[in-house]
């Protein structure tokens, strides 16, 4: 079983990655881009022992002790 | 008393601050390796030193957090003993809830090593005694992810109880945007706990902590250490 967490930094929260990529993105001409917001991703592989139930239960520990900083990120969990 | 210096791989400023509390301030001093299971209760202040611990991967100081020595200092500090967390260690301070906030990336996107000047925001803490009240101090800073940040309400806590120790500020002591180095909130450097006995900073005071490095602005924080244990 596959889960996937995505981080993301917290609304209001200043991402001076994202604006760096978004001046790049403008500067090649795609000038639609109005914002951009950089974030993680982590794909986990669980064992086959793993109820899907569990996992989500489990995963969502994991990112709220290592995987994410809930001072600035949040994060959602996705099990595939 | 006694100091001890914990080193996780990575770490670099150990030996500066061993330096210091050993040979600048003639004190007992030692080094613990992270993964020994090293008995505390006869250290009286526990230095967790710069570096770039586990190689900054995932975020500066998160994996350290969770090294078994980790949990021998979150309850050292639950003693009321003295912990002190510079640079890499400020940020695995705050990632092991030591203290509050969170040390983001520089507002310019760089690695910053250069002289601050720095005012002493709170004097009437067991680490900075030693300073007189509102003194501007010039420490060196050397981060890449020191911009601190914490929500609005904690902020006003940490604010309303005098927890800010350090500010960026400068040499008139005014915290203006300029003198503010990498974005921090409030131009915070360095903050403790409410208790008064864990310290995390993001300047390095073990880099200027003797007269042959023609600064000694930094040892006025082992100093008031040591004379509040003896």
């Amino acid at each position: 079983m596959k889960a996937k967490v995505y981080v993301t930094l917290k609304k209001g929260i200043l991402d001076p990655q994202g604006k760096a990529v978004q001046h790049s993105l403008g500067a090649m001409d795609f000038e639609e881009v109005i914002d951009v917001r950089q974030g993680k991703v982590f794909e986990l592989i669980l064992d086959d022992k793993t109820t899907p139930e569990e996992a989500e239960k489990r995963v969502t520990e994991m990112a709220r002790q290592l995987l994410a900083n809930t001072v600035m990120e949040n994060f959602r969990v996705e099990i595939e | 008393m006694k100091f001890a210096v914990v080193v996780f791989p990575g770490s670099n400023c150990d030996h500066d601050c061993y330096h210091v509390a050993k040979h600048v301030m003639g004190q007992d001093t030692s080094f613990i390796w992270h993964k020994d299971h090293t008995d505390l209760s006869a250290f009286d202040c526990i230095i967790v030193p710069g570096g770039f611990s586990y190689g900054d991967y995932l975020r500066p100081g998160s994996i350290a957090t969770h090294s078994p020595i980790m949990q021998d200092i979150v309850s050292f500090a639950g003693k009321g003993k003295f912990v002190i967390g510079i640079c890499n260690g400020f940020q695995i301070l705050t990632e092991a809830g030591l203290l509050p906030g969170v040390l983001m990336r520089n507002r310019t996107l760089r690695f910053i090593c250069r002289d601050v000047e720095l005012t002493v925001e709170n004097k009437d803490t067991p680490f900075t005694s030693a300073y007189k009240e509102g003194q501007v101090v010039r420490i060196p800073i050397a981060h890449h992810d020191g911009n601190y940040f914490t929500d609005e309400n904690t902020l006003k806590s940490i604010e309303d109880s005098n927890q800010v120790i350090f500010r960026y500020t400068d040499k008139r002591g005014e915290a203006s945007v300029e003198a503010n180095p990498n974005g921090s909130l409030n131009n915070i450097a360095g903050i403790c706990n409410k208790e008064k006995n864990v310290l995390g900073m993001m300047p390095h005071p073990e880099r200027c902590a003797e007269k042959a490095l023609g600064n000694e602005d930094g040892k006025a924080i082992f100093e008031s250490i040591v004379k509040y244990l003896s």
